[in-house]
């Protein structure tokens, strides 16, 4: 009877004795969930500190089209024409909007609510960018995977998950283009390398439809469409070409830009923009280069084909050229735009096109970002580009020009970090995995003696030579142990940093400030949300609001009302008109917002809180760009001895403008800050020069309770007499 | 007059061996190049035709076009997977080669569909 009892029970312990290959998948398969999990928690803590809610400005567009499209379906929003912004133009929202943010986001709403998980899909938008985050640590395993070995897929999906670079614009709450674009790029770019990897047209047809949901997800997608024609050109140079290069090569590129070109707002740039010439360039090259290959490989007679030779590249030659030069003369393919020039030479936008010069992430990167975003990688990464050149491979290629590449861009723009962030985590786990293997080759060697039982795959004659070396050196174990100990610190010293960046810097959801009180205590202003929702609950439904173009999208999508411009930008004169009116004395500024039907505006202000990004520190952009479209403004006006002041020094001119009113208007009464005369601003650290400021156009309507966000109403013209 | 001469003769002696080499293909490969010259001759026709007549609805004629060039590509991918000279395909089972064609055509038809207008 004991022993029938005993026999299951000796069965089920024979059952946990795994096999090396299954206990190895365990590990494997457990740290890939624990990652997966990780990546989605670490990005949390707004929503922990503060409440579920959308971030910064360009969130609040999208999450408005996603709340459109669960609305009103699909063909209402691919054919939605927006009135509500860009007063008195509009704007074509379904044709200027990468939708592939808001179309995942309502699918996986649709998913949810069929499952019957009552969400709304506020909550879905928040959470779209750390569910994309943990995918992307899945793809970066499997990419690593296809590079090098498993053991670096899995330190580069252990080093994305936290990496700040990422995480920097994938918290919790940033629903914006990024979150899921860099989810598609490293797909794209897993997919393209495995087509390479198998030359099969499956996998090229597969990452034909990365391609395209990058293209759909952002206007980044030009850095694939044009790297991978650079690494083809590579290959085809470097002579490491192959028929699997062709097939992979052609089938995405053709079928890529056919779905590419279904987004009506990338249209047909694929065969008009120079930004895409270069993979066009490469297509017909790669036509020319096999099919001379192809008859070398017929034709018997060297001689012979070397006249083929001559004939066909200087016809080739001619042909391209003189298609090219047509194209660009005649103006048939259009040059680089401003945003993509602005990377080639970062001295263009500063002189030509203020609006992109303006925006504080498109300046060029400081160290203290790079060590900010990337801490020890950024060593780790010229460690893994060495082990990358030793072990050249189709794949190692590839990653070595998309790290150098971004690297490059990141090096331009501080927000292309982003961009660079999958790369240095790639390689820079090649350097871990293989510095730890060799490592733990060496501990294990002299454990196993001459025997070849190393699990990890390295050849048993390594395993022996270090054997051999162990006798001479005998100090290499305790070296080891010593080594990996350093490393393992590193990695920990990693994690923290990245912890701590991610909690410190990159969760604040810029429309709710925070700040420490007198005794330590926190204190939080909700001024935005306070007057957004002032301005949906008392204003008219079609009042029109006027206000610097930042906040453009946060008032249409919270407080709900036509705004003149916003974070959109793409007409240059509507926002200069703006910039206009807020740099004019009052009289000629009603001028232009009743032309503008011009029923409220709002600044923001920044004086009384200490706040630093508010409109008076954004004015002299203001005065740049309206200067630019409108030649009476000029900047020198605004400033004493070019210097920007706004004490009883400055300019007079601005002392009056509209927008120096508006700000300061009531503040000359305003104690601020213990032992300072009244109308101190904090934010400037200098004392008001206008104190006394009457307004004879607008009104007053509402400020908020911290003097953030000031509301104007202005005021229908005079009766007759 | 040599030189013209001499010209001549390569250019027929490269020709008549190019035809030769040609000839010893098999017959299931010279079928796939038959069909992607007809893809490149379809494709030929239309630019003419956008040539003499206007790219008005440019969407419809870059879907002709990139019809014809997207399946003679595809054809030619087919070609080089079919092929026993190749070495680097020769665990390919041609079956598989071939319903990777029909699945990338597939795909490429439907979205010229979707985009003829």
């Amino acid at each position: 009877m004991a022993a029938v009892a005993n026999m299951p029970v000796s069965d089920l312990l024979k059952s946990f004795k795994l096999k090396t290959k299954q206990q190895e998948l365990l590990i494997r398969v457990s740290i890939l969930c624990l990652v997966y999990i990780l990546a989605f928690i670490t990005r949390l803590f707004s929503v922990l500190r503060y409440e579920s809610m959308i971030h910064e400005f360009d969130p609040y567009f999208n999450y408005r089209t996603t709340l459109y499209l669960t609305q009103n379906g699909f063909y209402d929003f691919w054919n939605w024409f927006d009135y509500e912004s860009w007063y008195p133009l509009g704007r074509i929202v379904g044709g200027t909007l990468y939708p592939g943010l808001m179309v995942t986001a309502a699918l996986i709403y649709r998913i949810l609510h069929f499952l019957r998980f009552a969400v709304h899909i506020r909550e879905v938008c928040v959470l779209t960018a750390p569910f994309f985050a943990s995918n992307t640590t899945l793809v970066a395993y499997f990419f690593g995977k296809e590079i090098w070995d498993t053991g670096a897929g899995l330190v580069a999906a252990i080093l994305i998950a936290v990496c700040p670079g990422y995480i920097s614009r994938s918290v919790a709450g940033s629903y914006d283009n990024e979150g899921v674009a860099i989810f598609a790029l490293l797909f794209t770019f897993y997919l393209f390398v495995k087509a390479i990897n198998t030359g099969s047209l499956a996998w090229s047809l597969a990452s034909a439809f990365g391609y395209f949901y990058m293209v759909s997800a952002w206007g980044g997608y030009v850095f694939i469409i044009n790297l991978i024609p650079l690494y083809v050109l590579v290959l085809l140079i470097t002579g490491r070409y192959s028929m699997r290069l062709y097939v992979a090569y052609n089938c995405m590129y053709v079928l890529g830009m056919l779905l590419a070109m279904q987004i009506r707002f990338v249209g047909f740039q694929h065969v008009q923009s120079g930004e895409h010439m270069a993979a066009m360039g490469v297509f017909f090259l790669m036509q020319v280069f096999y099919f001379l290959d192809w008859v070398k490989h017929m034709l018997s007679d060297t001689k012979l084909f070397q006249a083929f030779l001559r004939i066909t590249v200087t016809c080739a030659v001619a042909v391209g050229s003189i298609a090219l030069g047509l194209g660009m003369l005649s103006g048939y393919i259009s040059p680089w735009t401003g945003r993509f020039y602005s990377l080639l030479d970062p001295t263009y936008a500063k002189d030509h096109i203020p609006i992109i010069a303006s925006v504080s992430e498109h300046q060029p990167t400081a160290w203290s970002s790079f060590m900010f975003d990337f801490h020890i990688l950024l060593f780790l990464f010229p460690a893994g580009l060495y082990f990358c050149f030793k072990r050249l491979s189709d794949a190692t290629i590839f990653i070595v020009m998309y790290g150098l590449t971004s690297m490059y861009f990141a090096g331009v723009m501080v927000r292309l970090i982003l961009v660079a962030t999958p790369a240095v985590c790639l390689i820079s786990a090649i350097a871990v995995s293989a510095t730890v293997k060799n490592l733990t080759v060496l501990l294990r060697s002299k454990n196993k003696g001459v025997q070849t039982g190393s699990t990890k795959g390295s050849s048993s004659s390594k395993a022996s030579s270090k054997a051999l070396l162990d006798q001479s050196q005998p100090f290499q174990k305790n070296g080891a142990i010593a080594l990996l100990f350093g490393a393992f610190y590193l990695l920990s010293k990693y994690a923290t940093h990245c912890t701590w960046v991610t909690s410190e810097a990159y969760s604040s959801p810029s429309i709710v400030l925070a700040a420490r009180g007198a005794h330590g205590s926190r204190v939080i202003f909700d001024d935005y949300r306070e007057a957004y929702f002032w301005l949906r609950q008392n204003t008219p439904p079609d009042a029109k609001v006027m206000s610097w173009w930042d906040y453009g999208y946060q008032i249409t999508a919270m407080g709900n009302r036509t705004v003149i411009v916003d974070n959109n930008t793409w007409n240059n004169t509507h926002i200069a008109t703006v910039g206009r009116a807020m740099s004019s004395y009052e009289d000629e500024a009603i001028e232009i917002m009743r032309s503008l039907d011009v029923d409220y505006v709002l600044v923001v202000f920044g004086g009384v809180t200490g706040y630093s990004s508010d409109d008076i520190n954004k004015f002299l952009w203001m005065v740049r760009i309206g200067g630019g479209v409108f030649p009476v403004i000029k900047e020198p006006d605004y400033l004493v001895n070019g210097e920007y002041r706004v004490d009883k020094g400055a300019a007079p001119k601005m002392l009056n403008c509209l927008m120096y009113k508006l700000c300061y208007y009531r503040f000359g009464e305003m104690l601020t800050e213990y032992g300072k005369p009244p109308g101190y601003d904090r934010a400037r650290g200098v004392e008001i020069g206008n104190k006394d400021i009457k307004l004879e156009h607008l009104e007053e309507a509402f400020t908020t309770s911290n003097w953030i966000v000031r509301i104007y109403k202005v005021k229908p013209p005079n009766n007759r007499w | 007059m040599a030189r013209e001469k001499s010209s001549k003769d390569n250019a027929q002696a490269l020709f008549h061996s190019l035809r030769s080499a040609y000839a010893a293909t098999p017959v299931n490969l010279k079928i796939i190049d038959l069909y992607v010259g007809f893809a490149v001759f379809t494709a030929l026709i239309q630019v003419v035709y956008m040539a003499s007549v206007g790219s008005f609805p440019f969407n419809s004629f870059l879907s002709g076009v990139l019809s014809c060039v997207g399946t003679a590509v595809l054809a030619v991918c087919l070609r080089i997977q079919v092929n026993k000279e190749n070495k680097e395909f020769k665990d390919l089972p041609p079956e598989r080669a071939f319903a990777d064609f029909v699945l990338c055509n597939l795909v490429l038809h439907l979205v010229i569909m979707n985009f003829l207008g």
